[in-house]
């Protein structure tokens, strides 16, 4: 039996180029791109969405800045979940989204959270006693916890004294997962990580009060990827609906 | 200036980190190599494997262990602490030891296959003449293996400066501490100031080529390093 090259290079090719097509998007599939600090929320919301519309969500988790350079670049996200509103906002003005789309699904709260049981108080006071070694947070210029963590030190008048102590992240899950380690004994990360079915789910929480930072409102736009998608507008109008609302509120946010 | 201070502090830390790292893997890796080379031993086979493991796994699987063990309740965090040395995650040293274990088999190897190279029979001349182990390496094995002591310490030293998973996973991104420059220029790209990302990130291109070129320039023997 003899093989000829061009006659196998055919069927190889087809072979190739089916498999690669079959990672496509199909028409009732939804790709989103979602903020790391909406891991947990929109896994739960995907769940009840999937049931109830019939269509598919696929989700990309990761930092925000991140996605931006993702999306200006190509990627094929149709919907994008925001840690913040100047992005989606950017992404707006550069018309790399369906206009009117973009709405805010969630407002964050944040959290100074440790491991441990009792190591932080109700109020705080742990930052200022200054008993610790590492200080987690979220990289201030790319992800919106971040720099909402520095303005509430800021306002505490801790920056200067806890420049040494700070370990950043590269986005909330990393200050999250610092913390969990034991390697950092605390750090401020998304309520959203630490609070399901309104209380705290495990080690210690202060619960860090609005009025302490800038609002961290979190936008979502359908993209121009998403333009003709039907998937894509009914996971918007979903995110709108009650029943999302019930689950976001569950882990903390406000709305 | 295009490149801001902090942008060369991560420069220099990066050369910082790299330079001991090299040093600290040729002070190790001779003498492992120089084992694998020399033994029949049945530990030849996993322990070459283990030395090499670094090429295979992706830097999140050391970075992911390395961030647990050297966690305040990992085994080598709970012994650090008992030193009075505290835990190593978030500091340079702690990076120094992910290095030097990230780019153990680029440096191991290419002095393996030196020591390879040179054989048994320099070895039992050196004998012999009643050359003792110290004068018959330094005399003998030194000389000849040269090149491959040169390609160890490029490769160890431009893999050092292309690190970056295990960096991002253990270091906390700290100014002049962890912050080398690999995370300097993910960090431009996040916060979307392509231009300095550009500058750093085309430094590094013509980095990697100028220690390639110099390496395959040099390269006149037929002594490989993989």
């Amino acid at each position: 039996m003899t093989f000829s090259l061009p006659r196998l290079i055919r069927p190889g090719l087809a072979a190739v180029i089916a498999l690669v097509t079959a990672a496509a998007v199909h028409a009732d599939e939804v790709q989103v791109a979602v903020a790391a600090n909406f891991t947990a929320p929109i896994q739960a919301i995907a769940a009840d969405f999937e049931k109830d519309t019939g269509h598919k969500l696929i989700a990309a988790y990761g930092a925000t800045g991140q996605f931006y350079t993702q999306i200006k670049n190509g990627a094929p996200f149709e919907v994008f979940l925001s840690a913040d509103d100047t992005t989606p906002q950017k992404l707006e003005t550069e018309g790399d989204t369906v206009k009117g789309s973009r709405f805010t699904y969630a407002v964050g709260t944040l959290a100074l959270w440790s491991a441990k049981e009792g190591y932080v108080d109700a109020k705080g006071d742990v930052l200022k006693q200054n008993a610790f070694k590492h200080l987690s947070i979220a990289n201030p210029k790319a992800a919106p916890y971040g720099l909402a963590a520095t303005q509430v030190l800021a306002k505490e008048g801790l920056t200067e004294k806890l420049k040494d102590k700070l370990v950043e992240g590269q986005n909330i899950t990393q200050a999250y997962q610092f913390v969990s380690t034991g390697n950092a004994e605390l750090g401020f990360v998304a309520l959203s990580q630490i609070y399901k079915d309104g209380k705290v789910t495990s080690g210690s929480a202060w619960i860090v009060p609005a009025s302490m930072h800038d609002p961290i409102k979190q936008d979502a736009v359908i993209l121009n990827k998403g333009k003709d998608s039907a998937a894509a507008k009914a996971l918007v109008e979903y995110l709108k609906g009650p029943k999302a609302a019930a689950v976001i509120k569950s882990y903390g946010y406000e709305l | 200036m295009p490149l801001s201070s902090a942008d060369f502090s991560a420069i220099w830390l990066t050369i910082k980190l790299a330079s001991l790292t090299t040093v600290i893997l040729l002070v190790i890796g001779t003498p492992i190599a120089l084992w694998l080379s020399r033994t029949r031993s049945w530990w030849r086979g996993p322990i070459g494997a283990v030395v090499a493991l670094p090429l295979v796994l992706p830097p999140t699987v050391i970075g992911f262990y390395l961030l647990l063990t050297m966690g305040p309740h990992g085994y080598f965090g709970q012994f650090t602490q008992w030193l009075g040395l505290g835990t190593l995650t978030f500091s340079f040293a702690g990076l120094v030891i992910g290095s030097v274990i990230y780019s153990m088999p680029f440096v191991v190897q290419p002095l393996q296959n030196a020591f390879s190279a040179i054989g048994t029979r320099p070895l039992e001349v050196a004998a012999t003449l009643r050359a003792n182990p110290w004068d018959t390496f330094f005399s003998v094995i030194l000389p000849l293996a040269r090149p491959g002591f040169i390609t160890a310490s490029i490769l160890g030293f431009a893999h050092t400066v292309g690190e970056f998973g295990v960096v991002l996973m253990i270091g906390g991104n700290i100014p002049d501490k962890t912050r080398v420059v690999s995370v300097q220029i993910y960090d431009h790209v996040e916060a979307m100031e392509y231009a300095q990302a550009h500058w750093l990130a085309g430094a590094m291109v013509v980095f990697a080529f100028l220690v390639l070129l110099a390496l395959y320039s040099s390269r006149k023997t037929k002594m490989g390093w993989s």
